[in-house]
């Protein structure tokens, strides 16, 4: 193999599929990058055997061939290269090292067999679709935060992907749930996701993916099959195996009828939240609501460390109300809200709370109180 | 220098001489700090060897294991076993090895309890600030209270001591000192029947030397994390970074970092009774299958629900300990999402562990699980947007506790429990 490619070209390809690759690895060869020469380009692939990204680069190549070499040192080493120098990789015959050589630097890094590199094929795709990548961005951006990090329910460590019908209008829906505030957003169902089974889509393939969709130009192709999600970005690719598990029946939880209605400007809600938050324990961070009429009282009442209390103008209707929240979830909640007015629907101070962003229709959040 | 006379607690300025004034006793006490110094560790010797001994005098000068059957371990050795090498938590064919004359003696835990209740009384009769950290031994916060004992701590721990051999019979060690780890280190420091003081001005002297494991929370995997930074001896971690010790060791580092400066401002907490809640069980027969750990397992925890039920308690985290027969133990722990007492969700949890332990080749002994990080009943099981069976299970759970109550343990059984049939 030996191939001429431009740094930036290199380096772009590397920075997408390096972070894939796990800094501790008991297999040394998922320490490595798959490198694929052939034709006008080299293919890059990593794996940590849950996701495979592979990205093409343009190139020019020598001599056709592949090997593996260690991802993160080539990365590091690449990304310290002035820019605008064209790199030389190099693995001749005999040799059991990959030469790396731009201007006057040389590095030679150790190589693995590319015929021991894990692949990810996916098995036969059941739906395929293309959606625009800021669609797809969206549905991330709002229910990212509510993924749930516990080992034990690992069906709620990603953000379920589904074909749902809304008013009769097919739609695509992604939901993330960590028990104690749920997030779903809606998108307009693509051509080809009608009817796509549920899936699960675990938070490290939605980081990546969601690195990948900054550089993204043209629409996303996604394939969903029973085990594994594809997302083809540009001129990268995105493997992963999803989460094996069945995600709870998050309908039911979604309160319906909730008649006490708060609509708060959301940016002066969230900055009092905020301050009176600075006296909150660390362990339950619970910020108690009063609601009465035209008024919300936020207070915090640390024992420790004193109470906080604020006054906000508010419009609200119904009869007076008290409930708690962690001021965290608060807080994601509504980092969440583009409009100028966040809306709060309570049931009772023991009930799940609905919040809206009159701005956006296609989206809410569902947030359990805390007891107070 | 402060001199306090160990039998009467009579106080001097200057040695007495060979005997005590008051009561003609010949042993005392000398520091320099005796007199300002507050916070105590009682330990009692030997516990329920010293119980068995005074109940039993023919076992008075005889080496005594307390510990159940051949294949149990030693739960307390006496001090003339522990000549012969004798250790708590050894197993007893080792014991008995070392020590074949030894007098097994079957534990009686119910006459353990009520003797160690006595003891804390005696304690919390001078003091309310009495912190139990097990049924032989306690901390005690003793400032304020010279104008009512009419004396110094020290004095006043003296006399009690007297009067726990007097009135109980045994003898119990006292550490004295201004840090909790520090009394509880002393009272070591000279067993059985001892006084020790360590004060202010030689903390730091005396703590440099010692063993990193000295430190409370250090135990086998902390000292070795630690040995990995060059860090053996508490003066070493004195002078070790402490952005080191806390990448290696987590926050708790910065602590290990204040009490090897002798600072340890933890108070006696009279409430901080219960750390656990927990049951396990020594196998008949060696086990290694899954399901028949799983079996065991599941009695365990039906156990732990039912202590943690009656105590109005639940937790957070659940801990599965496992022994295998070449005597390694392991212990795993889950922390959940919420505090619970089910039967159901501590096997869940524990069930899950195990599997990731156990793999058919490697046999083992015993199988345990515990409940920690203790919160209140009325905080648990709640269920969440993402769990809407636990407010169920909670239900069927506490059903079934009703039934027991009022009709016996056997008024309710699981099919799970009922797989075993005679437990072990």
């Amino acid at each position: 193999m030996r191939l001429s490619i431009e740094r930036s070209a290199l380096l772009k390809a590397l920075s997408h599929v390096q972070s894939v690759v796990e800094r501790r690895n008991t297999i040394p060869i998922l320490s490595n990058v798959l490198l694929t020469a052939a034709g006008d380009g080299v293919k890059l692939t990593a794996t940590d055997l849950d996701i495979e990204i592979a990205e093409m680069a343009p190139a020019q190549i020598d001599r056709a061939g592949a090997t593996t070499t260690p991802a993160h040192t080539l990365f590091e080493f690449v990304r310290r290269l002035p820019e605008g120098q064209p790199v030389r990789l190099e693995l001749s015959g005999e040799d059991s090292r990959l030469a790396v050589s731009a201007g006057k630097a040389r590095l030679q890094l150790p190589v693995l067999p590319p015929g021991d590199f894990p692949s990810m094929p996916i098995d036969a795709a059941g739906h395929t679709f293309l959606i625009p990548p800021t669609e797809l961005a969206r549905l991330i951006d709002k229910t990212k935060f509510a993924i749930s990090t516990e080992e034990t329910r690992y069906y709620l460590n990603g953000i379920f992907i589904h074909a749902v019908a809304v008013n009769g209008e097919p739609m695509l829906r992604a939901v993330a749930t960590d028990g104690h505030r749920l997030a779903l957003a809606d998108a307009t169902a693509p051509e080809g996701s009608v009817g796509m089974p549920g899936v699960i889509v675990p938070r490290k393939t939605i980081q990546e993916l969601r690195r990948l969709l900054e550089d993204a130009t043209g629409d996303v192709e996604v394939a969903v099959s029973a085990q594994k999600i594809r997302f083809a970005v540009a001129d990268a690719v995105l493997t992963s195996k999803l989460i094996d598990g069945s995600f709870p029946e998050y309908a039911r939880v979604i309160p319906k009828a909730n008649s006490r209605i708060l609509k708060v400007d959301n940016r002066g809600f969230a900055q009092a939240v905020d301050r009176v938050s600075t006296v909150s324990a660390e362990r339950s961070r619970s910020v108690k609501l009063a609601l009465e009429a035209e008024r919300v009282t936020l207070t915090v009442n640390n024992p420790d460390q004193g109470v906080a209390t604020e006054d906000l103008p508010a419009d609200y209707q119904s009869d007076a109300l008290e409930i708690g929240f962690n001021s965290k979830f608060l807080k994601d909640v509504t980092d969440q809200i583009e409009g100028v007015e966040a809306q709060f629907e309570f049931a009772d101070s023991g009930s799940p709370t609905l919040v809206r962003d009159p701005a956006d229709g296609q989206a809410l959040y569902v947030l359990m109180p805390l007891r107070v | 220098m402060s001199v306090i006379c160990r039998d009467c607690g009579e106080l001097y300025a200057e040695p007495p001489g060979f005997a005590c004034q008051a009561c003609g006793g010949g042993r005392f006490l000398a520091h320099p700090e005796a007199l300002s110094l507050t916070i105590a560790h009682l330990d009692c010797d030997a516990f329920y060897a010293a119980i068995e001994k005074r109940d039993d005098p023919t076992l008075a000068a005889r080496p005594v294991i307390i510990g159940g059957g051949n294949r149990g371990v030693v739960s307390t050795a006496c001090y003339v076993a522990r000549a012969y090498g004798v250790r708590s938590a050894m197993p007893m064919f080792k014991a008995l090895a070392l020590c074949p004359q030894a007098a097994v003696v079957p534990p009686n835990m119910g006459k353990y309890v009520e003797e160690g209740r006595k003891v804390r009384a005696l304690m919390q009769a001078l003091t309310p600030a009495v912190e139990p950290i097990s049924i032989d031994e306690a901390f005690m916060d003793l400032s304020g209270l010279e104008a009512l004992h009419k004396a110094a701590p020290v004095q006043t721990l003296a006399r009690l001591q007297r009067r726990i051999l007097d009135e109980i019979g045994i003898t119990v060690s006292i550490g004295l000192s201004f840090a909790k780890f520090l009394a509880k280190t002393a009272s070591d420091l000279d067993k059985p029947n001892g006084f020790s003081i360590i004060g202010r001005a030689e903390a730091l002297d005396f703590l440099a030397p010692r063993a990193v494991s000295t430190l409370p929370g250090v135990g086998p995997a902390g000292a070795k994390a630690l040995a990995a930074l060059g860090v053996a001896t508490i003066g070493d971690l004195r002078t070790a970074d402490p952005k080191q010790i806390v990448a290696r060791v987590g926050a708790w580092g910065l602590r290990l970092i204040e009490f090897a400066h002798a600072r340890d401002t933890r108070s006696i907490d009279p409430d901080a009774t219960r750390r656990s809640i927990s049951a396990e069980t020594t196998f008949s027969d060696d086990l290694r299958g899954l399901p028949d750990l799983e079996d065991r397992l599941w009695l365990a925890c039906e156990k732990v629900a039912a202590r943690a039920r009656a105590a109005n308690l639940s937790g957070w985290t659940v801990t599965l300990k496992l022994k295998s027969t070449d005597f390694r133990t392991i212990t795993r722990a889950r922390r959940l999402n919420e505090p619970t007492l089910l039967a159901a969700r501590l096997f869940e949890a524990s069930r899950a562990l195990l599997a990731a332990e156990v793999d058919g080749r490697c046999a083992y002994r015993l199988i345990g699980v515990g409940l920690s990080d203790l919160a209140p009943a009325a905080q648990a099981d709640q269920g969440d947007l993402a769990d809407r069976e636990t407010p169920r299970r909670a239900a069927a759970e506490a059903a079934m506790a009703r039934a027991r109550a009022k009709f016996g343990a056997d008024a309710v059984r699981t099919g799970r429990g009922l797989r075993i049939a005679k437990p072990d």
